[in-house]
């Protein structure tokens, strides 16, 4: 199990990249009003045909071959279906694929967000060929961070630099202040 | 809003320095299990304990610290790999943020593997 959502995206994502997703979308919309969070990782990847689509849930299935299960999914998709969310997952082969979960914010089994400014500055500057587009929405105000837009102002300069690699973190943590004012979700 | 003037004036003062790091021969790497198995166990923190100390020493020009996934012994996770230059691959099992700094201080900064955290 995991300990946060946010480890959750981490580790579906990671799947995006190992899919040779070019572009990959992580977004997180809560909404207290409809007591509503969704969080979706959508990837222009290589897709799943039917066949894979209709295993990856199991936690008996796995593409590895360095250990013969895969947990990744089937934690994600249990922490929503357990917290009075959904869950669902689409692909096309060739085209990319989409993980949507939604979680009943004051379920009391639903786990805390946590840390998503670790999780998309580890996924931003670990993965130097990928562009992510990320989303952070609470109750109508958030940001985005499109590291295309970064890209094109830095040259080509790298986002592990550590100057870059502070400023990401920095642009993550002081814009969800400034959407969230602090609350933690 | 953090502004993207900020960005514009680092790539400013980074293309004046000549020479940004390129990975070759010499560079030291890094390497930290983030599959679901590394990740459920911490790995994330130690990733960015490594990221962190390893930019604070100064390090980022032989140093690069990178992701790998699942190499099989998940429960020895978080997993660090080190691979210097001419040298036996290093495992480090079971790594937290404390131990991945005394790894930075000991190994990354004086060539001293500290033993008691390596997979045997």
């Amino acid at each position: 199990m995991m300990t946060e959502l946010s480890l959750n995206v981490l580790d579906v994502a990671q799947n995006s990249v190992k899919a040779k997703a070019s572009l990959i979308e992580i977004s997180v919309d809560a909404s207290y009003e409809k007591d509503l969070m969704t969080i979706v990782i959508k990837d222009n990847g290589c897709g799943m045909d039917e066949q894979q689509l209709a295993r990856v849930c199991d936690p008996f299935y796995t593409t590895r071959t360095t250990r013969k299960v895969g947990l990744g999914v089937s934690f994600f998709k249990l922490a929503a279906e357990s917290a009075g969310g959904t869950f669902s997952i689409a692909s096309e082969k060739g085209v990319g694929t989409t993980v949507t979960a939604t979680f009943q914010i004051s379920n009391i089994d639903r786990m805390p967000l946590g840390d998503m400014t670790s999780t998309v500055h580890s996924l931003v500057t670990l993965n130097a060929d990928t562009d992510f587009i990320y989303s952070y929405t609470v109750d109508g105000r958030g940001f985005v961070l499109d590291t295309r837009e970064f890209r094109e102002i830095l040259g080509g300069v790298p986002f592990d630099v550590p100057e870059v690699s502070d400023y990401i973190r920095d642009y993550l943590a002081e814009n969800k202040r400034e959407a969230d004012a602090g609350k933690l979700l | 809003m953090k502004s993207l003037e900020e960005l514009k004036a680092i790539r400013e003062k980074m293309q004046n320095q000549v020479g940004l790091r390129k990975e070759d021969a010499e560079t030291t790497r890094v390497i930290v299990g983030m599959a679901t198995c590394g990740i459920a166990s911490g790995a994330r923190p130690v990733l960015n304990a490594f990221a962190e100390g390893v930019a604070a020493n100064g390090l980022s020009d032989k140093v690069v610290v990178t992701q790998t996934g699942c190499i099989g012994l998940c429960q020895y996770e978080p997993i660090v790999e080190i691979m210097e230059p001419g040298k036996e691959k290093v495992t480090y099992i079971k790594m937290t943020p404390e131990k991945a700094q005394e790894v930075i201080d000991k190994h990354l900064m004086r060539g001293q593997v500290v033993a008691e955290y390596t997979f045997k």
